[in-house]
C-alpha cells in the first residue's frame, strides 16, 4: 500500500501528528526492533523552536471522556541541540522525515526553515503555527494574512514541501488554508489540538500548570473530520487529516473525506504500535470497499 | 540516574488475568505474560489496560492505560500487580477476573541499582510497596524493609514480605506514626545505608530529606500522571536539579541527589 505526498514516495499513507511520538525515547524502551517494526510511513518530528524550551510546569495532562488534555509547552533542545543530537538519530529511522518548527516571530521561522532545509535527513517541514507572532500577538495559523506572510517569507528559502499545520481554533481554517496554499504552501495538515481546561478537583482551579491546554482523542474525531472536508473542498494542495484516529476505519473515513494521508497521534499513547494496526486495518477496508488504494491526493470524494 | 532498564516488546500486547486477590484494602492481580520478557527489574512499570470495558465508569473514563510498578515477576511469566481502587482506572482493574484480557506495554523506565543486601533499608508507603516487594525477594533476608500505612486494613499489604517493620498512621498496627520515623532510627542505629524508596510524595520528600541531611544515598520511585509510558507525551515531567526530566524514560526511579523535592504537582487520577 504505497502513496505520495508532494512528491515524496511512503510506503503508506499513515504519519504520526507532531508531538506524539518520540522515536529516540521510544528506541530507548522498546529497542532496535522499532526501526524493524516502525509504525508509521512518515515520521513527524516533535516541533523545534530556535531556542531551547524546558515547556509548561506540570501538571500537564488530564484525561477527559475519549481522551485528554494536554499543556506540554514545546519543550525542545532548540535548533542547534536538535541539528546536532537528534536529526542524526532520526535520520536512522527507515521512513522519510519531517521536521515541524515554530517561531515567534518571521525571522525566527526563517532561521529555523533555512538551518533545517540545508540537512539531508530531512524531506519535508512543517510549519506549526499556533503560537502568537510577539511582534502582533496574532496567533499566526489563526489568521489568514498572517498565514500568508509567514509562506511568502519562507518560500523561497527551499525547494522541499513546506505543510502549514492548520489551528481548529480559529474563525474559518479554511480561509487560513486558503492563504496558505496562494502563498506557496505543498500542504496543509489538520486538525491541531481543541483549546481545553480541567479544574482540579475540589479546588475551583485549573489543574494543568499553564491554565489551559489542548484536547485531543477520539472526543475530536467529528470535529476534525468536518474540518478535514471542508478544508479539502477548498484547496487544491494536499491535506493531512488528524483527530482521534484510531481505527482504520477512521483513517478511512478521514481519506474519504478529502485528506490525501492521515495521522495518528493520541491512539499511539495507548498502544505505541496503533500505526501499524490501524495501516493493516485501512489496507484491509480499501481492499474490500474498492479492490485498490486510492493514489494520494487524486481521489476526492465531494462531501 | 544510570539504573537497569529491560527493554519492552514493542506495542501493547493481550495477556491473560489469572488471579485477583484481596490484601487488605489493595488487590494483586495475577497476569500471565508470555510474550513478555522474564527479567523485568524492580522498579521499572508496565501500563495496563482492561481489554473490554476499558471506559464507560465515572465520566466515561477511563481511556488512557494506567502504570504500576510491577510487585513480583514469576518464572512461568507470571506477573503480578498491587493495587488500590482509588478512580476509574484502578476501580476497572480491581474488577478484573480471572480469564479476562488485559493489555500490557512493558517492563518500561528504568529501576532500582541495587548495591549490597547488607546495606539496604526498603522504605514503603501504602501501594508504593510494590516495587519493594521484588526488590526485597532480589537482595534477600538481608534486606531491611520498612512499611508504613494508613490503617490496619492496609497494613495487611505488610503480609506479602517475610520480614517487615510496619507503621500505622493510626498506631493500629506496629508503630503509631510515620515510616520515616523507623527509618530514622535505622540511620541512627549507625553503619552504611542505602535507601530504596516508593510512596506517596509527602513520603518521599521526608525521606529525601533525611537522607540528605545525613549524606546517605537514596533512590526514589516516583509517581506522575502518564498518558503513555514511554516518552512519547512529555507528560509526566518532574522538576529535578537538571530541570524537567521525563519520568517514563529517566525515572521512575531518580537520586534522591537529583531533586530539590520529590514533591510533584499532580497526582495520578
Amino acid at each position: 500500500m504505497s502513496a505520495e505526498l508532494c512528491g515524496v514516495e511512503l510506503r503508506g499513507p499513515i504519519l504520526n501528528g507532531s508531538g506524539t511520538f518520540d522515536a529516540i525515547a521510544a528506541r530507548k524502551a522498546f529497542g532496535d526492533v522499532l526501526l524493524d517494526e516502525f509504525p508509521f510511513d512518515l515520521f513527524v518530528s516533535k516541533t523545534i523552536t530556535v531556542a531551547p524550551r524546558q515547556g509548561n510546569p506540570p501538571p500537564r495532562l488530564w484525561e477527559t471522556p475519549a481522551g485528554l488534555v494536554n499543556s506540554i509547552g514545546l519543550p525542545n533542545k532548540g535548533l542547534r541541540g536538535f541539528l546536532a543530537e537528534d536529526l542524526p538519530q532520526l535520520g536512522e529511522l527507515p521512513v522519510p522525515l519531517c521536521v515541524s518548527v515554530m517561531g515567534f516571530s518571521r525571522d525566527e521561522l526563517a532561521e529555523l526553515v533555512a538551518a533545517v532545509a540545508e540537512r539531508d535527513e530531512v524531506e519535508l517541514i512543517e510549519l506549526n503555527f499556533s503560537c502568537p507572532n510577539v511582534e502582533t500577538g496574532t496567533i499566526m495559523g489563526a489568521d489568514p494574512a498572517e498565514t500568508a506572510l509567514s509562506v511568502e517569507r519562507l518560500r523561497p528559502l527551499t525547494r522541499k514541501p513546506l505543510i502549514v499545520k492548520l489551528t481548529p481554533n480559529a474563525t474559518d481554517p479554511g480561509a487560513v488554508a486558503e492563504a496558505a496554499e496562494n502563498a506557496g504552501a505543498d500542504a496543509v495538515s489538520l486538525i491541531n489540538t481543541l483549546r481545553g481546561m480541567a479544574l482540579a478537583p475540589g479546588t475551583n482551579r485549573p489543574w494543568l500548570g499553564a491554565g489551559t491546554g489542548g484536547q485531543s482523542g477520539p472526543a475530536v474525531r467529528a470535529i476534525a473530520l468536518a474540518q478535514v472536508a471542508e478544508v479539502s473542498r477548498r484547496v487544491g494542495i494536499p491535506t493531512i487529516g488528524m483527530g482521534g484516529i484510531a481505527t482504520g476505519r477512521d483513517a478511512a473515513d478521514f481519506l474519504a473525506a478529502g485528506a490525501a494521508a492521515v495521522a495518528v497521534g493520541t491512539e499511539s499513547f495507548r498502544d505505541p504500535a496503533a500505526g501499524r494496526r490501524i495501516a493493516a486495518e485501512l489496507e484491509a477496508i480499501l481492499r474490500d470497499e474498492r479492490g485498490f488504494l486510492p493514489a494520494a491526493s487524486s481521489e476526492r470524494t465531494a462531501l | 540516574m544510570n539504573g537497569p532498564r529491560t527493554q519492552a516488546p514493542f506495542g501493547r500486547r493481550m495477556a491473560e488475568v489469572t488471579g485477583n486477590e484481596s490484601v487488605g484494602a489493595y488487590r494483586l492481580i495475577s497476569v500471565l505474560d508470555s510474550d513478555g520478557p522474564p527479567d523485568p527489574r524492580p522498579g521499572q512499570f508496565y501500563m495496563l489496560s482492561a481489554r473490554d470495558c476499558w471506559g464507560g465508569g465515572a465520566d466515561e473514563r477511563p481511556y488512557l492505560p494506567r502504570a504500576f510498578s510491577y510487585a513480583r515477576a514469576h518464572e512461568d511469566g507470571t506477573l503480578q500487580f498491587f493495587l488500590e481502587a482509588i478512580g476509574p482506572g484502578t476501580d476497572r482493574l480491581a474488577r478484573l477476573e480471572p480469564g479476562e484480557g488485559i493489555g500490557l506495554v512493558g517492563p518500561l523506565g528504568i529501576g532500582f541499582d541495587p548495591g549490597p543486601a547488607g546495606e539496604a533499608l526498603l522504605v514503603g508507603g501504602g501501594i508504593g510497596a510494590a516495587p519493594l516487594l521484588c526488590l526485597s525477594d532480589e537482595l534477600g533476608p538481608e534486606a531491611r524493609v520498612l512499611l508504613g500505612f494508613r490503617s490496619a486494613v492496609h497494613a495487611l499489604g505488610a503480609g506479602l514480605f517475610a520480614e517487615v517493620q510496619v507503621a500505622t498512621d493510626d498506631g493500629s498496627v506496629g508503630r503509631r506514626g510515620f515510616v520515616t520515623e523507623l527509618l530514622r532510627e535505622q540511620l541512627d542505629a549507625g553503619g552504611r545505608a542505602t535507601v530504596y524508596a516508593c510512596g506517596p510524595p509527602p513520603m518521599l520528600e521526608a525521606v529525601r530529606a533525611l537522607c540528605a541531611e545525613r549524606d546517605v544515598p537514596v533512590q526514589l520511585a516516583l509517581e506522575s500522571g502518564m498518558a503513555c509510558g514511554y516518552g512519547a507525551c512529555f507528560g509526566c515531567v518532574v522538576p529535578t536539579r537538571n530541570g524537567y526530566v521525563r519520568l517514563c524514560v529517566d525515572g521512575p526511579v531518580l537520586a534522591g541527589d537529583e531533586l530539590e523535592t520529590a514533591v510533584v504537582p499532580g497526582a495520578p487520577h
